[in-house]
């Protein structure tokens, strides 16, 4: 009866109120970089996204992903070096077939692939970063919050 | 080893539209080898059931556990208690595994996380072939240790068929033609007489034809 309330009592508000949650999953060697110049060099971009730091994108679990989801995270960006240029050799290639794997597991749960993206990026292409943060910022506000959101929360306060 | 491949979540979740309150439990040998059914994959199904159970609004509570091999009671009887717990029970090991636990636990249903593939060995990083077809009467002496039985897509045990190209199979291009390997391996060890024998048809008696097999070795019974 509450959730009824709440969608029918006052949606607009609530709908206005939501602004999306993203984890970067960023590599030290480029994209972490890439954001930390990107603040030296005082580039504005969405503050919804909460960076974090990784050794390399080789070194992301899916479980952390799915992780973020089942919490109800609206989007998450991974970003590795170039291809062809992983410290790790191919640490970022590596993560990209997971990526593709989670991405069509998110379909299969519902949850939906496009709150997924790999991005790849140099420590020098700040601007591509904050690029790419507008963008799947953009993308997630298109698609509205995780529909998993809401019983996140609700199994948050029962704990 | 027993290669197996995941089911998927879609399947699952079907599976276990009744039940609310399940035991995922993983294998510790072959399944977790073959990067199917092995703590780690236990993890990430369970996060992927609870959140595609969670958006049809019929939240599932999942508890996890993953033993040394579900083929054998002394691994199994520990977690029992587990079982007592939950309403069902997610299996991810093998068939056998999986009607190991059915045995043991007959007030608890059991369902296959799994589909069982095949006897295989890791071939490249995350791909494997098939081998082994354990038909009971192994011939690998005769062929160099290659099995026409399986590799052969016609089983033929005196050559190839001729559908051979270059050296694959004309089945799939991707598989080598088994006759070929056998050829080369017989030359490198100098066996290459053995191909003027005719092999008499296969006997499929000891094979599954019969039923589930049995084997009792009295030396080893206590």
């Amino acid at each position: 009866m509450t959730a009824a309330n709440t969608q029918s009592g006052k949606p607009a508000a609530a709908k206005a109120a939501w602004e999306p949650e993203i984890i970067a999953f960023c590599c030290n060697y480029c994209a972490y970089a890439a954001a930390d110049l990107a603040g030296a060099r005082r580039m504005q971009y969405p503050p919804n996204v909460r960076i974090v730091h990784s050794p390399c994108t080789g070194k992301i679990e899916m479980e952390h992903i799915l992780a973020a989801f089942e919490k109800g995270i609206d989007g998450v960006l991974v970003a590795g070096c170039l291809e062809g240029g992983c410290h790790f050799i191919e640490g970022n290639l590596r993560a990209k077939r997971r990526i593709e794997h989670i991405r069509d597991m998110l379909n299969e749960i519902g949850v939906g692939a496009e709150r997924l993206k790999m991005v790849n990026l140099s420590a020098a292409m700040a601007p591509t970063f904050v690029e790419r943060v507008r963008e799947i910022v953009e993308t997630v506000t298109k698609l509205g919050p995780n529909p998993l959101k809401a019983s996140a929360q609700q199994g948050a306060v029962s704990k | 080893m027993i290669v197996a491949s995941p089911k998927p979540v879609t399947e699952l979740k079907t599976i276990l539209a009744s039940h609310d309150k399940v035991l995922f439990v993983g294998c510790g040998t072959c399944v977790t080898v073959c990067l199917a059914g092995g703590e780690r994959e236990v993890g990430i199904l369970s996060y992927a059931m609870r959140m595609a159970r969670r958006l049809d609004k019929k939240p599932i509570e999942i508890e996890q556990v993953t033993i040394e091999r579900q083929c054998e009671n002394e691994f199994i009887k520990d977690i029992a208690p587990a079982v007592e717990r939950n309403q069902a029970v997610v299996s991810f090991a093998c068939g056998a595994g999986v009607q190991a636990l059915a045995e043991r636990f007959p007030n608890r249903p059991v369902y296959a996380a799994l589909n069982t593939q095949f006897l295989g060995i890791l071939e490249d990083q995350a791909v494997w072939t098939e081998k082994c077809l354990g038909c009971g009467d192994c011939m690998l002496a005769q062929f160099g240790g290659i099995c026409p039985v399986t590799r052969c897509a016609k089983r033929l045990l005196n050559g190839p068929c001729g559908g051979s190209t270059e050296e694959c199979c004309e089945v799939d291009k991707d598989r080598p033609c088994a006759w070929q390997l056998i050829y080369k391996r017989l030359k490198g060890i100098g066996q290459l007489d053995r191909l003027e024998q005719i092999v008499p048809p296969k006997d499929w008696r000891p094979a599954w034809h019969g039923g589930a097999r049995k084997i009792v070795r009295q030396e080893h019974r206590v």
